[in-house]
């Protein structure tokens, strides 16, 4: 693991992105793709200046769905902002309650139940799936494949969505987890209806992969397109899949084994071209080790509450201090990092956006490639603008 | 991995006159972190990526926190010597009496590191720095070119807290639109009654928002002295 400081060759501006000097003589054409663009994803903006097709230069422009998230988190108390993290990431709203969760319990060091924390991989894998196949959809969507790989991936998330609203009483908007547990138990029915959704679930990711994985538009547009080194990746903090599939192994998950994901077989998937290819295959295994968690986790849950009985919902004033919690989410290191001056809200409440981080080397990825592969490269990302402008 | 006081001790080996402080964090987390002086912050942020032991290649969350001026109020017992007429003569008597002093703090601007090490699998180390003041002197040296993923978030604080970070490649803002002026992340920040006011001849319209405004820093400067 010491490539990283190997190959650093220490010269000012190795992480800068390249500058690649127009041929010809041709004026060079600025585009601003963007903000209502379908391969956006939301609002989102790139300013591109090209010369015939290849990408000369290309900023990203953020902010056209900033709301301030960070300054409403200091105006209310520590539960209050619960809701709130549903709709940073609205693809994931699981994963975002837990990450929330973790760094107030980090601040207090409140306890969380055995059953809880089954309760709480069992529905975050799932939102790794969720997450995990819709990117997939997403990417060739994008890539022109109208419709139908988006289709077969929707088509499974209906079905975990229906047990997130089974459970929580929301698709999307679950508002699920708490300080030192979870809102509401499962029923063993509920457990029941997931053993059986998972069994469908490999199934799926073989007929997906069958789908996908051969077909020769796929890797013609894929292989060898949006190269990311690893050591600027590490450099530039990408984290999640998109970290992994530059081959660098790192999976919050294993490294700091939050939770109890000490207790679960599972393997990390590593990229060895690291092009968009590699970042869409390693989402495709990432979900096969998701289910393989599922499946365990499933087996050992145990009986119990769900909740810490010292567990302090109204009236809940943290010590002075600071915290900073991080769970690996589906779209890479999620943090919030927290300071407590003693009173009900929380004096600073910051979020680790991964969708926004990540970005920082989209224009290092797309120098000197086609404009129509921008699009691809920033598909394999995975973003979500609520995110990345919170 | 190494605790904060070893750390501070091998930056202070490796970079002379560093400056390094440690701020304990009385949380039960225990991340305690280090307070760099931005006179050789670049010089100790590169050392901290390139030593072999602590290897911290992965800058994970770069924040700003704002501290406003801040008036504290303590209760301090004052002795001293005034003239009394005892037995009807005048003298010097020394009398100890509890006097009320109200001093203010002043305001920083603070900027927050969380460090990793991808290679080690340890961490966090928390770094921070803070600037001289809130108005003028809100200056840092800026760390994106020792870790890049400071790239974005540093312009983020730029944008939201006001810090300038010198030495940042392309600072400017990141989620605000660029004729903005003020800074919403700082706590005395005052929102305006229309992002897209334009004067008009609705001369009463005018002169509410004016009062209003005037109102809503009234109690924010209020707020302010009376702080926690």
């Amino acid at each position: 693991m010491s490539t990283f400081v190997e190959e650093k060759d220490k010269l000012p501006g190795w992480n800068r992105p390249p500058v690649i000097e127009p041929d010809g003589d041709g004026e060079l054409l600025e585009v601003a793709m963007g903000p209502h663009h379908p391969s956006t994803h939301g609002v989102f903006r790139m300013d591109v200046a090209l010369d015939g097709e290849r990408v000369i230069r290309l900023k990203p422009v953020f902010g056209y769905l900033h709301r301030n998230h960070e300054k409403l988190g200091e105006g209310m108390s520590y539960l209050g902002s619960m809701p709130f993290t549903d709709r940073l990431d609205y693809m994931c709203p699981l994963t975002n309650n837990w990450a929330y969760a973790l760094a107030v319990e980090k601040l207090t060091g409140q306890e969380v139940p055995e059953r809880a924390e089954y309760l709480r991989v069992i529905l975050g894998e799932l939102t790794r799936v969720v997450n995990h196949a819709s990117a997939i959809g997403f990417l060739i969507q994008e890539m022109g494949a109208s419709g139908t790989p988006l289709m077969y991936a929707f088509k499974q998330r209906e079905k975990i969505l229906d047990l997130f609203e089974a459970l929580t009483g929301a698709r999307m908007m679950v508002n699920y987890m708490r300080f030192g547990g979870c809102r509401v138990d499962a029923t063993p029915a509920w457990l029941g209806a997931v053993r059986k959704v998972l069994d469908d679930l490999p199934q799926f990711a073989d007929e997906f992969e069958n789908l996908l994985r051969g077909n020769e538009i796929l890797m013609a547009r894929t292989q060898g397109v949006g190269i990311l080194r690893p050591e600027l990746a590490v450099n530039a903090g990408v984290t999640g899949p998109m970290l992994r599939a530059s081959g660098v192994n790192y999976d919050i998950r294993k490294v700091d084994g939050y939770g109890i994901y000490n207790r679960f077989k599972f393997r990390v998937p590593l990229g060895e071209h690291w092009d968009v290819y590699d970042r869409f295959m390693i989402r495709l295994l990432e979900m096969r080790e998701s289910f393989g968690i599922i499946d365990q986790a499933l087996k050992d849950i145990p009986g119990g509450p769900i909740m810490d009985p010292k567990a302090k919902l109204r009236g809940f004033r943290p010590k002075p201090g600071e915290a900073y919690g991080r769970i690996e989410g589906p779209k890479g290191e999620l943090g919030f990092y927290l300071i407590s001056d003693g009173g009900p809200n929380p004096y600073r409440y910051r979020i680790r956006p991964p969708s926004l981080i990540n970005l920082t080397v989209l224009e290092d990825m797309c120098l000197g490639s086609n404009v129509a592969d921008v699009v691809l490269i920033f598909g394999s990302v995975d973003i979500v603008l609520g995110e990345v402008d919170r | 991995m190494k605790t904060v006081e070893e750390i501070k001790a091998a930056i202070e080996a490796a970079v002379p006159g560093a400056g390094v402080e440690v701020v304990p964090n009385p949380s039960v987390s225990g991340q305690h972190s280090l307070r760099l002086a931005a006179s050789h912050a670049v010089e100790v942020a590169t050392f901290l990526r390139d030593d072999a032991e602590l290897a911290l290649d992965f800058l994970s969350n770069a924040t700003g926190v704002d501290w406003p001026d801040k008036e504290v109020s303590e209760k301090v017992k004052v002795t001293r010597t005034v003239s009394k007429i005892v037995d009807g003569t005048e003298q010097q008597v020394e009398e100890t009496v509890e006097e009320t002093r109200k001093h203010v703090v002043p305001g920083c601007l603070e900027a927050v590191y969380h460090l990793f090490s991808v290679a080690k699998k340890h961490g966090p180390v928390v770094i921070r720095m803070k600037t001289a003041n809130r108005t003028d002197q809100v200056h840092l040296p800026s760390l994106t070119p020792v870790w890049r993923s400071a790239e974005f978030q540093e312009r983020e604080i730029f944008d939201l807290f006001g810090i300038v970070f010198t030495g940042h490649p392309d600072l400017r803002r990141l989620l605000m639109w660029e004729e903005f002026k003020d800074h919403p992340m700082r706590r005395d920040y005052v929102e305006p009654d229309d992002f897209e006011y334009e004067p008009t001849a609705h001369d009463e319209v005018l002169k509410r928002a004016q009062e209003r405004r005037a109102k809503l820093s009234a109690v924010v400067s209020g707020q302010e002295g009376a702080g926690a």
